[in-house]
């Protein structure tokens, strides 16, 4: 293992997250909010020490950087990311426990939006934007970021790659142009340039500008925290229909608008990722417009509702303009599904991925008719291409180390009592990131009132469901620390 | 003409053989020194050791003087550069090259302007069309066109109880009900240029000149049932059995493709995903018999060993399988093979010479020479389609007043659009193309050569 690397890594994240909690503290002077300016200011410097701390201590690392470095790397970073990120709620006693700060920092950053607070609009402003903003930063995520910026830019030699590949969601992770940086940097400028887009569109509409820009970082990210107690549902409708639209545009995959700004139209229309997406969200929506007819006064209503409630759960965002929870079992039932469907891969959304479905469901039609004909050789293709038969193994391990860890952390929530529903809700929805379950967690509620263990693992989830199982579960692994095999080190 | 054939493979000896026996200048070049010495020995040629794309080897071939180049190395990149050198050193030259690469068969009419080449051929391609048309009218063990499309010479098989079977061909025109003409019948392994009084019988395979639009009708006045061909099993998954599955795919037939690489087998299921691919060893009976051989509509045997494509073939017939072709390398066993129920023989060689063969010949002389030439009945005989022009002899005349040589045969006479299935009174006139039909070793260059 190359800790002085790992270290290098971790002390340059440290710096962006310092160097974007400038914005919050500056707000937090404007509008004279003392203790919580203390608090910025505070969690700056203990950052800022760290950081700077650990790249003195890393100089002169060796640069070379194997597949499973990179994976260790990116669950560690993530994980000093949130226990430093949440120190402005804690110092400036908005949030007074540690571990709630810690899991609404952690939502923040996976973008999950499950919050234990039940009163926001209690919360000072910087502190708000802070809560947001975490969602943005952690959507395209923040060694992306590093990338893009160039902190290892021209004398990395390909290893970067391993990093992106840890970071980004997707089976599939490959670099949309040959030089790494460059391929960071287009991520990052199509994301940027959408969200503004969003804050434009949210600002025609009527919004105010700090709420504009809180709801777009919301939903770049898709996250879900929202500004309001009652989320998106006390603005007008056109703001709701704005934010369905984006929630959807946010969880296509950002290949997509590469290859729509290459011109390759066409590419983007054969995409059966995409196509599977637009499929599954149509479908629900009218399903779930017939079922809960009646439930709303006219048709257009219904159909907005229906439309920002499928967007909001596919996307794993977490925004509600109504509380599914009073809808009829069927229609919770699709919102369940919708849960574990999830976005595309290579988007900012979560959940157990459009691509993936696609390989597991093409792979599992492979077996069953190996097993009619065991002699016919055929191969898995998506988009006219042929799946590696390694892709196709590690998607069905994915979906093996899936269930199972959903499993386990149902066990460990479930001993807090609550009832079935909201055990598996609460599990299903912080492993996809996407933020409301249902009753006891359900759009209305909050995960305030579950015990520290079941926040702990509920937290686990949420970074593993981020990250993609892999980088968290190898950071429990022996071997990755060369407990047995120390030569390895 | 002087002709340089780079590449003393298969092709390139068949080539030498046709070539020099039909009195061109050859020179031949090829790496292997020892090739190159036997077929010195035998045929009247030069021949320069070397590699054919090196600008020295092809000076010292006579790449100035030289009419037409034939690139025909086992290697693509090899012909292809070959041919672009040549054309460097002596623009004016005529390019053959040999390109079978599936990868580059997309691009074939560009590479063909890009590289300024004459013409190019691929064997495999060649053969999966020439296979593909069989498949189109099961019963033709053969199909060769003419003019364009518009007339085939096929090749049948007369069966025991065949209504066909102790007919005189005067009587013919009873039972087929349309113009055909039967130009030549394989007894026993010899060809025979029939009269009127001949009769047919069983056993005998005749070759019959016929408008292409009457296939059908012929077929089915002939009793020859002919249902759509909707499922085929193609033995071996190389190159023509790509080709060949990917336009019967098209077509929207069923194709099961048995091969014994694992590895290929994984690429054709890659890049066929409407075919059905399977691994395993074709020669072994249960597999075939696991795939449904008795109730498949055709059998295309088309792995690299000439041995085993015959064995499976065989299976085929006992299973009963309507429609069997069989690709082999070489045909110099013929006699022996004629005698086994294997259906069509395909060989990509052979084909792929033919083509080379009509281009050098349309090449030498535009006028009065030969437009097509297919070798029919084993080899045994030779279709030619000629253009009457101004030169030519006896127009006008009625054909039974005309002194043929002996085992030549005018079967077909196209006026313009019109066609005519020729009696004793036809007649051909200036502009108009007739195919003749010539006996074994009979090469005819010019139309005039038919006549005494």
């Amino acid at each position: 293992m190359n800790y002085k690397m790992m270290g290098r890594f971790i002390g340059h994240i440290l710096l962006v997250e310092a160097v974007f909690m400038v914005v919050p503290l500056i707000i937090s002077l404007f509008h004279d909010e003392d203790i919580v300016c203390i608090g910025f200011a505070a969690s700056l410097c203990v950052i800022l020490a760290v950081a700077l701390l650990l790249l003195v201590l890393c100089r002169g690392s060796k640069r070379s950087f194997k597949a499973r470095e990179g994976l260790v790397c990116v669950g560690v970073s993530w994980i000093v990311m949130s226990l430093l990120g949440c120190l402005p709620f804690y110092i400036s006693r908005e949030i007074p426990s540690y571990l709630d700060a810690l899991f609404e920092t952690v939502s923040g950053f996976t973008t999950t939006g499950a919050s234990i607070l039940s009163e926001v609009e209690e919360l000072s402003m910087s502190i708000l934007y802070w809560r947001s903003f975490t969602h943005w930063l952690g959507g395209m995520g923040v060694l992306v970021f590093v990338l893009a910026v160039g902190a290892f830019g021209e004398r990395s030699k390909g290893f970067t790659v391993h990093l992106l590949r840890a970071e980004s969601p997707g089976p599939q992770v490959g670099k949309l142009v040959p030089k790494m940086k460059k391929t960071a940097e287009i991520l990052y400028l199509i994301y940027i340039a959408l969200t503004i887009v969003n804050i434009a569109f949210l600002l025609f509409g009527g919004m105010p500008l700090f709420d504009a820009v809180c709801t777009a970082f919301g939903t770049a990210g898709t996250g879900g925290f929202g500004i309001k107690n009652d989320s998106i549902a006390g603005y007008s409708p056109y703001i709701q229909n704005v934010c369905t639209v984006f929630m959807l545009l946010f969880g296509v995959n950002f290949s997509c608008y590469y290859l729509l700004l290459l011109r390759q139209f066409y590419s983007v229309l054969k995409d059966e990722e995409l196509r599977l997406y637009l499929g599954v969200v149509i479908g629900s929506i009218v399903l779930i417009t017939l079922d809960v007819r009646g439930f709303y006064g006219t048709l257009g209503e219904t159909v907005r509702h229906a439309a920002f409630q499928v967007a909001s759960i596919v996307t794993t965002t977490g925004f509600a303009t109504t509380d599914f929870d009073l809808w009829p079992d069927f229609s919770k039932a699709v919102i369940l599904g919708l849960m574990v469907i999830g976005a595309c891969a290579g988007s900012t959304g979560g959940g157990f991925k459009c691509a993936r479905i696609l390989i597991v469901v093409r792979g599992l039609r492979r077996n069953l008719r190996r097993a009619i004909s065991p002699q016919k050789v055929q191969v898995v293709r998506i988009n006219n291409h042929m799946i590696d038969e390694k892709v196709l193994e590690n998607a069905n391990a994915y979906l093996a180390a899936y269930v199972l860890i959903l499993f386990f952390s149902f066990i460990l929530v479930s001993v807090d009592q609550f009832s079935i529903t909201t055990n598996f809700t609460a599990v299903l929805s912080c492993f996809n990131n996407i933020g409301p379950g249902l009753e006891a967690v359900g759009p209305t509620c909050n995960y305030g009132d579950f015990s520290w263990l079941s926040k702990l693992v509920l937290i686990v989830d949420m970074l593993a469901g981020r990250l993609e199982i892999f980088p968290i579960l190898i950071l429990f692994s022996r071997s990755t620390w060369g407990v047995f095999n120390r030569k390895s080190g | 003409m002087k002709i340089i054939i780079a590449g003393d493979g298969k092709v390139g000896a068949i080539l030498t053989r046709q070539l020099s026996a039909e009195g061109y200048d050859l020179t031949l070049i090829d790496a292997n020194l020892k090739v190159l010495e036997s077929t010195e020995e035998r045929y009247d040629i030069m021949a320069v050791q070397g590699n054919c794309a090196s600008m020295e080897v092809l000076e010292q071939a006579g790449i100035r003087e030289a009419d037409l180049l034939i690139a025909v190395t086992n290697a693509d990149e090899v012909n292809l550069l070959c041919c672009m050198t040549a054309h460097g050193m002596n623009p004016d030259i005529h390019t053959i090259a040999r390109i079978r690469n599936p990868e580059y068969t997309e691009q074939i009419y560009k590479m063909q302007n890009l590289f300024a080449l004459s013409m190019m051929i691929n064997p495999e391609r060649q053969a999966a069309l020439e296979i593909e048309r069989l498949l189109k009218y099961p019963g033709f063990l053969k199909r060769d066109t003419f003019a364009k499309g518009r007339v085939e010479i096929v090749e049948l098989r007369v069966e025991a109880g065949h209504k066909l079977c102790n007919i005189a061909l005067n009587d013919l025109y009873n039972i087929v009900k349309c113009k055909i003409l039967v130009c030549t019948v394989i007894r026993n392994g010899k060809a025979v240029a029939p009269g009127g009084n001949f009769v047919l019988m069983e056993g005998d395979r005749i070759f019959v000149t016929a408008p292409a639009n009457v296939l059908t009708m012929l077929l089915k006045n002939l009793g020859i049932i002919t249902h759509k061909v909707k499922r085929v099993i193609l033995c071996g998954g190389g190159r023509v059995s790509y080709y060949l599955a990917q336009s019967l795919i098209k077509n929207g037939i069923g194709v099961q493709i048995v091969e014994q690489d694992y590895d290929r087998c994984i690429h054709l299921a890659n890049a066929l995903p409407h075919a059905s691919v399977i691994h395993g060893d074709a020669s072994r009976e249960f597999l075939l018999d696991n795939e449904g051989i008795s109730d498949c509509d055709a059998l295309v045997t088309l792995t690299g060993v000439d041995e085993m494509n015959i064995i499976i073939s065989l299976y085929g017939s006992s299973c009963k399988v309507p429609q069997i072709i069989t690709k082999l390398g070489r045909l110099e066993n013929n006699t022996i093979l004629d005698s086994l129920p294997i259906g069509s023989i395909i060989s990509p060689k052979e084909l792929s010479c033919n083509h080379i063969v009509r281009y050098v010949r349309a090449m030498e002389n535009q006028t009065g020479a030969a437009l097509t030439i297919h070798t029919i009945a084993d080899g045994q005989a030779e279709a030619v389609e000629f253009m009457v022009d101004k030169d030519t002899l006896h127009c006008g005349e009625p054909l039974k007043k005309l002194k043929l040589k002996k085992n030549v045969l005018i079967v077909c006479i196209m006026h313009g659009m019109k066609l005519d299935i020729p009696n004793g009174d036809s007649c051909f006139e200036y502009g108009d193309t007739v195919i003749v039909v010539t006996g074994a070793g009979r090469v005819v260059y010019q139309l005039n050569d038919i006549f005494e």
